[in-house]
């Protein structure tokens, strides 16, 4: 029989452990109440303000989705309201999740990133004709500090993150 | 060249940067003649807007004369004067097609940030933070201007530099206010803040037909200014109760119009002031929306709102019963600017909008600092400092 205080330190344990669990359920993208809707393998699309002709010219697919190969499948259809052409694409396989995720997310070769891309660079060069670029861009003297290495880190992976 | 950096909270420099190059067929790159402070800068210089990095060259409303054109270009020409919009617009997607043009979906290189702050990317901005793209500002002696034949306007003959200097941003904020409120002729419109973007939201809905235009500000020569070079009434908050006045000026309805120009920094009297002080430096919203508050209760039942001052998060305390029980619409925007700037330098040339006055410090680039803190701390009477990094041209006054 344990004594008072073994009772409190085996409740503790049991709750830490408890929660342990549940977390590492939710970072795995096990949990049921994770909320992570990004498990599955879903459509990601830009709506592009020409024509599907334009955007499917003889049928070819854009150059930046072409380039990603197998890796997606693609399909287009007019928007509604006079908007132009919803360009979309999806990963063939299943998309990362848990650690792997984050891991391939910091690390830049989570292929969700490439598909974000790949649509943004679409839609700039059916509608505009290039990519904007910002770099190189002028800039003073940038001592390294943790809040600057995150903007950096964070405007490394813009092109590929969000919520398209 | 020289250029002014922001290199932390509360401080900037003058640093030796590159050049800037053409990356884009559609760049120019412009010589800077008059570049200024803008209210909404000061979010950025006390670090409320996250994803600044130091070294980044500020600066966002500005003028000058076309140095370099990239080969897509095809309005502009090398020694054109022109004035440029602060954002960034591509002026062909859906948003730009309708004249939403802040909204552009190809204006910012790094979407995801304001994506995840806001459920969409709007378009860029220069000297904005990273969040809005990370372009290099204009307190530079060179920018570059991306999407030139959107955003860079030639400046009629007659309008003198420091004129048009404001129609690149201060003029078409507050237009984009005042024409989406959708002031209707005969209207009453109240503006909290008598800086140069309410100035102008004032002076932009008297254009617009308002038959009375009333300025919120405790400044005593911002309201100096209104009254002679705007033309509206004035109103003291640190002298009278705000909504008792407006209702006693409005036969008791309350403005049809109300449009915000303060933002995520506004001042204030009275413990709703100070509560918002201290909730904002624990964290614990990121915005004050002291005057937000106030203009959405003063405005009268069915009246209309509009929110120019710059908000970049959350704010407590939204008085969202009267929105929905007085039946108001609340819309707010950056600036739309490329679709207003034709008509400001055209109502500038014909003598019917006052800007320089909001110059009332003008300065060499070497003393940005100096600027600045007198622009923050509203010292000698500062509305706006104007920096001049080729030295004194000719075309100023």
């Amino acid at each position: 029989m344990s004594t008072p205080a073994g009772k409190v330190a085996e409740a503790t344990l049991h709750a830490v452990g408890g929660l342990v669990r549940r977390l590492q359920q939710a970072v795995a993208g096990n949990g049921a109440a994770s909320g992570d809707d990004e498990a599955r393998s879903r459509w990601r699309s830009v709506t592009i303000n020409r024509s599907q002709d334009e955007v499917l010219p003889d049928g070819r697919v854009p150059g930046p989705l072409a380039a990603l190969g197998d890796l997606v499948e693609v399909q287009v259809r007019p928007a509604p309201g006079g908007k132009g052409t919803e360009l979309a694409a999806r990963l063939r396989g299943a998309e990362p999740t848990g650690l792997r995720s984050a891991a391939a997310r910091i690390g830049g070769d989570d292929p969700r990133q490439q598909v974000r891309s790949a649509l943004r660079e679409a839609k700039q060069l059916i509608e505009v004709g290039e990519v904007l670029r910002v770099d190189p861009t002028p800039h003073g003297h940038r001592p390294p500090t943790p809040t600057g290495e995150l903007v950096e880190g964070a405007t490394r992976r813009a092109a590929g993150e969000g919520v398209l | 060249m020289k250029a002014l950096c922001w290199t932390g909270v509360n401080e900037t420099a003058v640093e030796t940067v590159d050049e800037p190059t053409i990356l884009n067929d559609r760049d120019i790159i412009l010589k800077v003649r008059l570049t200024t402070t803008c209210g909404s800068d000061l979010h950025l210089l006390g670090g409320y807007i996250p994803s600044m990095r130091a070294g980044d060259v500020l600066g966002h409303e500005f003028m000058g004369e076309v140095a370099e054109v990239g080969k897509g270009v095809r309005n502009h020409k090398v020694g054109d004067r022109v004035t440029v919009c602060s954002f960034i617009a591509c002026g062909q997607c859906w948003y730009c097609s309708q004249q939403l043009l802040s909204l552009c979906d190809n204006g910012n290189p790094n979407p995801a940030l304001t994506e995840g702050l806001w459920g969409s990317s709007i378009g860029g901005c220069f000297a904005y933070s990273h969040a809005l793209g990370g372009f290099a500002g204009s307190h530079a002696e060179y920018v570059r201007v991306p999407y030139a034949d959107q955003g860079a306007f030639a400046v009629p003959d007659g309008v003198s530099d420091m004129a048009a200097l404001f129609a690149s941003d201060a003029a078409p904020t507050g237009w984009t206010g005042a024409d989406g409120a959708g002031i209707t002729p005969g209207d009453t419109v109240a503006v909290w803040g008598a800086g140069g973007v309410g100035q102008m939201a004032a002076r932009g809905a008297m254009l617009m037909g308002a038959e009375q235009v009333i300025v919120i500000d405790r400044l005593p020569e911002r309201l100096a200014q209104v009254r002679q070079y705007i033309g509206a009434e004035t109103l003291d908050y640190t002298q009278d109760s705000v909504v008792a006045e407006l209702k006693e000026r409005t036969g008791g309805r309350g403005p049809d119009v109300v449009i915000e120009a303060v933002g995520m920094e506004a001042h204030g009297t009275g413990p709703q002031y100070l509560y918002d002080q201290v909730k904002q430096q624990l964290r614990l919203q990121s915005d004050r929306p002291t005057a937000l508050r106030e203009a959405i209760y003063a405005c009268r039942k069915g009246g209309s709102m509009f929110v120019l001052g710059v908000f970049g998060g959350v704010v407590d305390k939204f008085p969202m019963g009267a929105v929905m029980n007085k039946a108001l619409t609340v819309r707010g925007a950056q600036q739309h600017g490329q679709r207003y700037i034709p008509r400001i330098l055209q109502h500038i040339a014909d003598g019917e909008l006052n800007t320089q006055h909001l110059a009332t410090h003008v300065m060499s680039l070497d003393q940005g600092p100096q600027g600045y803190r007198m622009f923050k701390e509203k010292q000698d009477g500062c509305v706006r400092a104007v920096f001049q990094p080729d030295g004194p041209t000719g075309s100023t006054s």
